[in-house]
């Protein structure tokens, strides 16, 4: 018997945190301008110092300004999406659950473009603009779980099968719907809109987006994780978690609304990348075991560390031109996906 | 059976009027309707059912199938309310518990789901002491010792570092009855908890019960279709059928051959064992 401890918890996750250091700190460097480890230490503690005039080199501004902001981008909406894929396959009780295949990210897209097309007409004030795209994309992410939901049962139980070809029906039918929308709007917005949709961390965030990005991560992803003990018997079935203690409908609430917001802020600052939610919490798992007070942690420190070095990829091996990261993953997710799935058969 | 004497003695208690304060679990004239649409005349209904029993008391729900004893079951655990009536434990009304407190009182083990990752036995049974923690509460020595305990009162503390997958539906059994145990719980719930085992691991499963039941001070309640085994190991039968409770009492008083014969359309004979406890003998036509 070795049940988890704190210790091991903080051991573990503090592995992870090392790792993701080291990915941050080489992701700072490539590009298309090449920095030395010594300018970009020195540059950043002038940064923490808040001594931005003493900045060592003329490539600091693209570090700085460009680089660094980009990565944080990186980090938070890879660990979102971890966090989302991982509240999913407990909440739907589907190892194959995510947001992407859910169809849950289309619909969040949807919501968030529906949001920038309505905002112009509606004379809102400013603080509420910059929350009007992420309050859509929330909308849209949580509808979408939902309809989903509705379309996967089977005599009032979910189906894995049915539910997975409900999202990707979904999905597709949510891509029309957003692709009619697209081409409403002029030329230069497409083509912008369409890297946006197969995910692209390269916009540049205003700071109240910023503020609403990782407040609203910090919250949901602590409310999922007063859940993880009950998720880890929610496992077993509803009916037995009932019978252990667990309170089912107050469980689904809150894992619902909190991973439909996460899923929802993460497309609307960088679209729909895919396989993060999925492939994050396998591996994991295989490597930490499926406790979630456990799993939680380490997958939104898996999903930073696989969102950055994506992104890193996607902006370093075509530079000077670039990858949508939605690409990036997707190379390596589907044929991951593919061997899951058909090792799950089998 | 090493408990013969004594199960023998809460055979001749069983006679006498009980006492109120001696009652653990009272199930009062409860009733349940289920329907597709709450317009329409429901598909199935519970008529009013009451039966008492004491801590240390095993009761068996028999009935075939579709007579509703699950449904009585579930309303007992406190997991479906009832249409009318009540089941108090302990002088609380089951269904209106909070989840939580719920699950101190009563541990139900039920046909299992899968599993869809992979757990230790140990991990399982740790399960059983969730309603005793915080939401992020780590397990602390004692809970691991109870869970401890629980494996080797089923006699099953060499399954507790193998996976769940791996084991026999025997061992299975065993170590989720060990997490009901890690529940603490004053009553315990089982559903058919002897399908799909071996007539041997049947046999030990009701032994097992009754030594718990009698060293724990555990009221159990079982649902099975097991009607000698039952018969063997039962202080009080409930006999449903069609949503109605025929008869309930001593094995003896509600075994008779009309009845039964009755209610499960087979012919039979019931004869007495040298216990005193009833047997039943189907008799096939060639």
């Amino acid at each position: 018997m070795r049940p988890l401890t704190l210790q091991r918890l903080l051991f573990q996750c503090s592995i992870l945190a090392v790792i993701l250091f080291v990915v941050v700190v080489i992701a700072l460097r490539l590009g298309a301008v090449q920095i030395s480890l010594y300018g970009l230490g020195h540059d950043l503690i002038s940064v923490l110092l808040r001594q931005t005039n003493q900045l060592s080199s003329d490539y600091a501004m693209i570090v700085i300004e460009i680089r660094l902001p980009r990565i944080l981008l990186a980090i938070v909406v890879g660990a979102s999406l971890a966090v989302a894929g991982t509240s999913f396959q407990a909440l739907l009780r589907n190892p194959l659950a995510d947001p992407y295949v859910l169809g849950v990210s289309m619909g969040a897209a949807l919501g968030a473009i529906l949001a920038l097309i309505a905002e112009p007409h509606l004379a809102l004030p400013v603080w509420l603009a910059a929350l009007f795209t992420p309050l859509g994309a929330f909308l849209g992410a949580a509808g979408a779980i939902a309809a989903v939901y509705f379309l996967g049962l089977r005599d009032g139980q979910i189906d894995s099968g049915t539910l997975l070809l409900a999202g990707i029906i979904s999905s597709s039918f949510l891509s029309a719907i957003i692709m009619f929308l697209l081409t409403t709007l002029t030329g230069r917005d497409f083509r912008g809109m369409a890297f946006w949709l197969m995910g692209d961390l390269s916009s540049s965030l205003q700071s109240s987006l910023r503020w609403v990005l990782g407040v609203g991560f910090m919250v949901a992803t602590g409310a999922i994780y007063t859940t993880a003990a009950d998720l880890n018997l929610l496992l077993a079935g509803e009916k037995e978690a009932m019978h252990l203690g667990v309170d089912v409908r107050r469980v689904r609430l809150v894992v619902y609304i909190a991973a439909s917001i996460l899923t929802g802020l993460a497309v609307s600052v960088s679209g729909a990348i895919g396989y993060v939610g999925l492939l994050v919490p396998h591996v994991m798992r295989l490597l930490f075991g499926s406790d979630h007070r456990i799993l939680i942690p380490t997958a939104a420190f898996g999903g930073a560390i696989a969102v950055v070095i994506a992104d890193t990829l996607a902006r370093t091996v075509v530079a000077p031109s670039e990858l949508p990261v939605g690409a990036m993953t997707a190379l390596v997710g589907a044929p991951l996906f593919i061997y899951l799935l058909r090792r799950r058969i089998a | 059976m090493s408990s013969t004497a004594q199960s023998s003695s809460a055979w001749s208690n069983l006679e006498a009027p009980r006492a109120a304060s001696d009652v653990r679990l009272s199930v009062e004239q409860v009733s349940y309707a289920y329907s597709a649409n709450p317009a329409q005349a429901p598909l199935f209904t519970l008529e009013a059912n009451s039966f008492q029993a004491r801590a240390g008391e095993i009761v068996a729900i028999l009935g075939p199938n579709a007579s509703g004893k699950s449904t009585l079951l579930k309303i007992i655990a406190g997991a479906l309310e009832p249409l009318s009536g009540r089941v108090l434990l302990d002088g609380f009304v089951t269904h209106t518990l909070a989840p939580r407190a719920r699950a101190q009182r009563i541990a139900m083990v039920q046909q299992e789901s899968p599993l869809l990752f992979p757990s230790h036995a140990w991990e399982f049974v740790l399960q059983g002491r969730h309603a005793y923690g915080r939401s992020l509460r780590f397990e602390n020595e004692n809970d691991i010792i109870i869970a401890r305990n629980a494996l080797a009162q089923v006699g099953a503390e060499h399954l507790s570092d193998r996976w769940m997958s791996e084991i026999s539906g025997g061992e299975k059994q065993r170590v989720i009855l060990a997490r009901a145990l890690a529940q603490q719980p004053l009553l315990l719930l089982l559903d058919e908890p002897t399908l799909h085992l071996d007539i041997g691991a049947q046999v030990d499963l009701l032994a097992t019960l009754r030594r718990l039941a009698a060293e724990n001070r555990y009221t159990v309640v079982v649902v099975t279709h097991e009607l000698n085994l039952a018969a063997e190991y039962a202080d009080q039968v409930v006999l449903l059928h069609k949503g109605k409770s025929l008869r309930v009492g001593s094995p003896a008083s509600v075994y008779q051959r009309d009845l039964l014969e009755q209610v499960f359309h087979t012919p039979l004979t019931v004869e007495q064992g040298p216990n005193g406890r009833p047997r039943v003998n189907l008799l096939l036509s060639p």
